[in-house]
């Protein structure tokens, strides 16, 4: 067990030196810098700037030296942000966008799962029918379109009301949170739903479940033991790429409602080119994604007895 | 126990427990605005976007600032005396910081040398290079004390000039002129301009919060040496997004007091019946035209051609379609001051151009006995949705009016600048937006030694007249000399002016004394109260 983890943290650093090296070179071979105002005057004063950021060294000793900062957990200091460090940027924004995708993330687990089970059961009946076509319009419809719909219900609602019903935008309190977390985990809880839905239909018709019926077992003691912990195993493994995706990928919603997410600060970054902020989301991002991973893994233990995690033996 | 929790939770969740501000508090004086973006820097010598410079505006003083007209008014100098060698101010000796030291002019002295110091890398010193050795010293060739400024005591400030500036006092209403604090700068580093309670200030107000990327707070600042003329107790920024659309929901459920309005949420404002405001930037657009030796638009009956089918007043009405937004004829946008109280294009009006397609065919005929075939010409355009309907309209022309091909670089603001500074394009379409009061500040960018003059152009008539109106202190002259230069510009069609910007927005009812400006810091609530 313990070897497994340590092999899989391996191969996870592996990856994250991948992943450093690889958005290293390609953003260093985007043409312009972060430098590229519209107003630099002289070419003194580009000289100066790229001096004072170590960009006048050749790339391959700024390759090495950065990687020898990251090592030492110090992303540097933003290019754009010029009294801001990375590790700070971070260190305060992450958090923000972690409780966002994490109440989006139950919304969605909870939503999706009973959806998909809700939906097996009456299968192809009403309820089955109108909750896949709930999910098509969920998965089609982009966030952005989403989440400006729902803020113009807001409005609407507060100004039909006479009172501040629900926040239209902006972060610091409970209420700010539920709204953007909904339209973030909308996308998700559809798939979860369709997932699950099918995954139930699978397990429905197994052997095992028929033999609970005949030992006479009730219909929702079937369900509750035998079907749902058993369809859960796909629902598990799409959750860990999801996880990572929803609390990194909320952009469009954290851009939208206001809130002081990380995602704007990676997407500003990228478009500013700020070659600082860039490496650090993207580096966190990436090990964040490789230990979720790795924790699926270990999780799936724990769901299915089946599943043992001796790696190699045979 | 669980169901406790998961019940407590669900009620949480179901019931707002906010208490939130209204757009604006008569009792308290106090408005809620939101920003775009968080202010990358409020360093006054790092600061270059528009957003610091909003901030700064209310947080900082200089030594002069603008009044309501557009005119100079004394700010930490009581009066000044600009000459042909070099300026004096005199300081108020009433102005003190926030935290109770007074304003002196050895801050003013400190401010200007760290912003030319190479270390600091300032993208905007520049703007100081007026000052005499300021480029030597910002190349690192000379110490910051060679710096031609000196304080004369604490309330006298000295500055030499390495060549006459007559426009040299409203220079000093710009954020990089602003005093600055050693013994602050050196105490807390980096952190002297991001953090809130490590910054001092000399302006009417004081941040008193800032939670980065999420809210920002002004609280009236007691110690102003004017703090009576400010009525405004707090402004409040708690929203940062670049979504437009959020600004306007915001608006409408009464969170903020002023915001702007784009082509999707003028209609809705319209149909509601907010009254709604314009303001002009000031900000040229332009087609800039690419004169390196390789390229096709090098020649000038090319390029005659071109301008005489594009028509910016077709490009605005038919295309743009925006209230406001002016098309535009000369490289100074027709708001432009040339000195107090005069407006540049009222005494020399614009060039006039003749859209004659005949003509243009004349001009394209010639160009291609002199050239041959005429290669797919390359049109470097941004990528905004507005810039592409723009560069949509100028292939639609060109191809139908003259039958030439051209090829669409689209590229992101960055890249965009990127390839103009290194002349991969035959036309480009770029915009500038003033930095200081004066027409100098478009008018140099075609000089011959003018970094940001992108397309190379170099004239020796053209570089005549920007050294005459840099360095002359007769407004009559200086006005023949920018008339010169826009004729110069129009008649070797440097660039084909496109239009003129303006800003939409609404603005809450009882909230009174804003003032917009072009200069020092935009939107302007110094003034600014609320009607009960």
């Amino acid at each position: 067990m313990l070897r497994y983890i340590i092999k899989r943290l391996a191969y996870g650093l592996l990856t994250i030196w991948f992943i450093a090296t690889a958005t290293f070179f390609a953003m260093h071979a985007v043409p312009g810098d972060p430098f590229n105002s519209a107003k630099a005057a002289t070419p003194q004063l580009r000289e100066n700037l790229r001096a004072r950021y170590g960009l006048d060294k050749p790339v391959g000793e700024q390759y090495l030296l950065y990687l020898g900062n990251m090592l030492q957990g110090d992303f540097g200091i933003s290019f754009t942000q010029e009294n801001r460090r990375v590790n700070d940027i971070i260190r305060e924004h992450f958090p923000v966008s972690a409780i966002l995708g994490v109440v989006a993330l139950l919304i969605a687990s909870v939503g999706g799962i009973a959806g998909g089970a809700v939906a097996a059961y009456w299968h192809n009946r009403l309820p089955d029918r109108l909750l896949m076509m709930a999910v098509v319009l969920a998965i089609s419809i982009p966030s952005f379109v989403i989440a400006a719909l729902a803020q113009l219900l807001i409005v609407q609602a507060n100004d039909l009301s006479g009172r501040s019903l629900l926040p239209v935008a902006g972060w610091g309190s409970l209420s700010h949170l539920w709204v953007p977390a909904l339209v973030l985990g909308l996308g998700t809880m559809a798939y979860l739903a369709r997932l699950m839905r099918s995954s139930m239909l699978d397990v429905m018709n197994t052997d095992y479940v028929l033999t609970a019926r005949a030992k006479g077992l009730g219909t929702w003691q079937i369900f509750w033991r035998h079907q749902l912990r058993n369809a859960l195993l796909p629902v598990v493994t799409e959750l860990g790429p999801t996880i990572a995706a929803i609390t990194t990928g909320g952009f469009v919603v954290e851009l939208i409602f206001a809130i002081p997410g990380l995602g704007r600060y990676f997407v500003q970054a990228v478009q500013q080119l700020d070659y600082t902020v860039i490496m650090g989301t993207t580096v966190f991002y990436g090990a964040f994604l490789v230990l979720i991973v790795v924790l699926v893994d270990l999780l799936y233990g724990v769901i299915d007895p089946r599943i043992r995690l001796h790696g190699g033996q045979r | 126990m669980r169901k406790c929790i998961v019940a407590t939770v669900v009620i949480c969740l179901l019931f707002p427990t906010f208490v939130l501000a209204g757009a604006v508090n008569a009792q308290e004086q106090r408005i809620t605005l939101s920003l775009a973006t968080e202010p990358p820097s409020l360093d006054t010598a790092l600061a270059t976007d528009q957003i610091s410079s909003f901030l700064l505006a209310h947080l900082m003083e200089g030594l002069v600032q603008y009044g309501p007209a557009g005119e100079l008014v004394p700010a930490m100098a009581e009066r000044w005396e600009v000459r042909e060698g070099g300026a004096t101010f005199w300081l108020r000796k009433n102005a003190v910081w926030s935290d109770g030291k007074p304003v002196t002019a050895e801050h003013f002295v400190y401010a200007w040398r760290r912003a030319l110091d190479p270390a600091t890398a300032s993208q905007y010193a520049f703007i100081l290079f007026p000052i005499k050795n300021a480029e030597a010293v910002n190349r690192g060739e000379l110490p910051v004390e060679k710096l031609g400024v000196e304080a004369l005591g604490n309330y006298r400030l000295e500055v030499r000039f390495d060549k006459p500036c007559p426009y040299f006092a409203k220079l000093t209403a710009f954020m990089t002129f602003f005093p600055a604090r050693q013994d602050v700068v050196e105490r807390w580093g980096r952190a002297h301009a991001a953090d809130a309670d490590k910054m001092i200030f000399n302006g009417p107000f004081i941040l008193t919060r800032w939670i980065h990327g999420a809210r920002l707070t002004l609280t009236r600042n007691p110690r102003y040496w004017n703090a009576d003329a400010i009525r405004l107790q707090e402004i409040d920024l708690p929203y940062i997004t670049t979504d437009p659309g959020t600004h306007y929901n915001l608006y409408k459920d009464n969170r903020i007091a002023l915001a702007p309005l784009d082509a999707s949420t003028l209609s809705d404002a319209l149909s509601k019946g907010y009254e709604t405001h314009l303001f002009d930037f000031g900000t040229l657009y332009f087609l800039e035209m690419n004169f390196r030796e390789d390229r096709p638009t090098r020649n000038l009956a090319l390029r005659k051609a071109i301008q005489s089918v594009l028509n910016p007043s077709l490009l605005v009405y038919k295309v743009l379609g925006l209230p406001g937004v002016k098309p535009a004829y000369s490289l100074f946008p027709s708001s432009m001051r040339a000195g107090e109280g005069v407006v540049f294009s009222e005494h020399y009006p614009p060039p006039v151009v003749n859209y004659d397609i005949a003509q243009a065919q004349r001009y394209l005929a010639q160009a291609k006995r002199e050239l041959g075939d005429i290669p797919p010409l390359t049109l470097l355009v941004g990528d905004s949705p507005r810039a592409v309907n723009e560069a949509e309209f100028y292939q639609y022309v060109l191809k139908q009016s003259l039958g030439l091909e051209t090829r669409l670089d689209q590229q992101t603001f960055k890249q965009r600048i990127s390839k103009m500074r290194r002349g991969e394009f035959d036309i480009a379409a770029a915009g500038w937006g003033p930095d200081f009061d004066d027409p100098i500040t478009f008018g140099d960018l075609f000089a011959s030694w003018n970094e940001n003059n992108r397309g190379r152009f170099a004239d020796d008539d053209y570089d005549a007249a920007v050294r005459q109106a840099q360095r002359s202190l007769d407004p009559a002259v200086r006005l023949k000399a920018f008339d010169r230069m826009q004729q110069i510009i129009s008649e070797q069609v440097v660039i084909i002016p496109t239009y003129e910007n303006v800003g939409l927005y609404v603005q809450h009812p009882q909230l009174m004394g804003v003032r917009r400006s072009i200069f020092g810091g935009d939107p302007n609530y110094r003034y600014a109260w609320v009607k009960p």
